[in-house]
């Protein structure tokens, strides 16, 4: 995939050049209001840009969302009136799938997801963290080549996001789909990507594309090792005038 | 059964025998008010005999129609002005007026309109009820968090598909309460219409027994309508509180 949105009428973001390979987990990260989740909006085709060119395979994206590409937002996105089950049926009825094949897919999903009993549960009864997972399965039963992620595990506490990351981990594994997960906290990042793109203050242009050199077999224990406090280390030297440069934007009298 | 609910039960059972104690002791006159056992033995005789189904069919025929129109109506009309911002802008300030506004003044003109007939009560009907629908579906559709519209766009739905299978399903339950308070306005409108002057219908049985002195038909019908009311209004309550309890909304 190849992206390069320009100028938008609002100047969201600067030049972007990104090249993401089949099968990898590529994070962004960057200060508040640099345009991450704009830039996951543009590729997912939501978003309108002005300039530039995107293509996943090869076939361009234009207006519309591209076919093979699942996304997750931090928003609770289920579906209060659908059981856990039936939202995760949802997009699989929406498709035509057959009846016998959203069973066995759904309930593969609920296993992997740890969903079991609740199948029958409505979203209101769940959790936060259960809730997002529902919203992960959706996406997930759909086998999508391209999972935008942003920034799913947001409203979570830590230990449930730690918990989730592993999840996701597992489930990029089995599923050998590519991810592209905008976040804005530096350990989610340095844990769960492969590569990591760091965004300057808005107009967002990637600063650095950090490599972590993770085994593709991992999980959240390696926050224990050293290469994990130097790469966040590392994010962190990165980001941290963006971030206050960002920050005093914030500030300034509009 | 639960405490509650015997309690509502045991208030309205101690309310019914007061009256029935009061009337027969003859602290209520029998020119004031009959004993709630003989209105329903009187509306018991009424059905019977056959003398009632034509009003009944005819009150709720109206109200039937004044319900639905509003309905189809209310939601197609807050449907386009909550697509329109700026229309919405205008006519807020507008809606919130219309409460005001005793729309039986207008009875009169819808009689020499369409003349004595059942349209100007369904009019009345309609006008109270249509309002409150609009209102129900603006705020339902204020409900669809925008992180739901994504879904359904990253999920490739088409707009008629969206709207349908997750635009509605979201508003349903504020719908739903437009549809309660759409029934029991119609009803307060058409039968209050049939009080001011019509040619038939259970509100002018009840007013044509008022001035005939006619004590047991009077009150037989006024306990049907009642009846009739908390019946419909009870059910679709304890429908919509198993709705929004699912979600967790109360």
């Amino acid at each position: 995939m190849f992206a390069r949105p320009g100028q938008a009428s609002l100047h969201a973001l600067g030049p972007i050049d990104l090249d993401l390979q089949t099968g990898e987990f590529f994070a962004v990260v960057g200060p508040s209001g640099c345009g991450k989740s704009t830039l996951l909006d543009v590729i997912a085709g939501l978003s309108p840009f002005t300039e530039g060119a995107i293509a996943i395979n090869g076939k361009p994206v234009g207006q519309g969302v591209p076919e093979g590409l699942g996304a997750v937002f931090q928003d609770d996105a289920s579906f209060p009136w659908l059981t856990v089950r039936d939202n995760i049926a949802f997009g699989l009825r929406q498709r035509g799938v057959g009846q016998a094949e959203i069973r066995e897919r759904v309930t593969g999903a609920l296993e992997l997801m740890g969903l079991t009993d609740f199948a029958r549960a409505y979203p209101a009864q769940l959790s936060g963290g259960m809730r997002q997972r529902v919203c992960i399965a959706r996406t997930l039963v759909l086998e999508p080549r391209l999972i935008l992620l942003d920034e799913p595990f947001g409203a979570l506490d830590q230990q449930t996001r730690l918990l989730m990351g592993d999840e996701l981990l597992n489930l990029w594994r089995q599923t050998r789909a590519t991810v592209l997960l905008i976040t804005h906290a530096l350990d989610e990042a340095a844990m769960l990507a492969d590569r990591v793109g760091v965004m300057s203050a808005r107009p967002g242009r990637f600063l650095e594309i950090v490599e972590t050199g993770w085994p593709r077999d991992r999980d959240s224990t390696i926050v224990a090792r050293p290469e994990f406090g130097r790469i966040t280390g590392r994010l962190w030297s990165l980001l941290r005038g963006e971030s206050l440069k960002a920050l005093r934007h914030q500030s300034e009298p509009r | 059964m639960r405490l509650a609910t015997r309690l509502r039960i045991g208030v309205l059972v101690a309310t019914v025998a007061l009256v029935e104690g009061l009337c027969r002791a003859g602290v209520i006159g029998a020119f004031t008010m009959i004993p709630p056992s003989e209105m329903a033995l009187s509306l018991w005789r009424l059905l019977r005999a056959g003398q009632v189904q034509a009003d009944m069919r005819r009150t709720l025929t109206a109200v039937g129609i004044a319900v639905g129109s509003s309905i189809v109506v209310g939601i197609v009309a807050g449907a386009v002005v909550h697509a329109l911002p700026r229309l919405r802008r205008t006519i807020d300030p507008l809606l919130a007026a219309y409460y005001s506004v005793p729309v039986f003044v207008f009875y009169p003109m819808f009689i020499v309109i369409f003349g004595l007939n059942d349209i100007p009560k369904v009019m009345i009907g309609f006008l109270y009820a249509v309002a409150v629908m609009i209102i129900n579906t603006l705020n339902g559709l204020d409900r669809v968090a925008p992180v739901l519209l994504k879904t359904a766009r990253v999920l490739r739905m088409s707009r008629a598909a969206t709207a349908l299978r997750v635009v509605l399903p979201c508003a349903a339950p504020y719908l739903f309460t437009g549809i309660k308070l759409a029934i029991a306005y119609s009803f307060i409108g058409v039968v209050g219409s049939e009080f001011i002057l019509s040619s038939g219908g259970l509100g002018y049985q009840i007013g044509f027994a008022y001035h005939d002195f006619n004590n047991p038909t009077m009150y037989a019908l006024i306990l049907f309508i009642l009846s009739f009311v908390l019946v419909v209004n009870m059910t679709l309550h304890a429908w919509e509180k198993a709705l929004m309890a699912r979600r967790g909304l109360r």
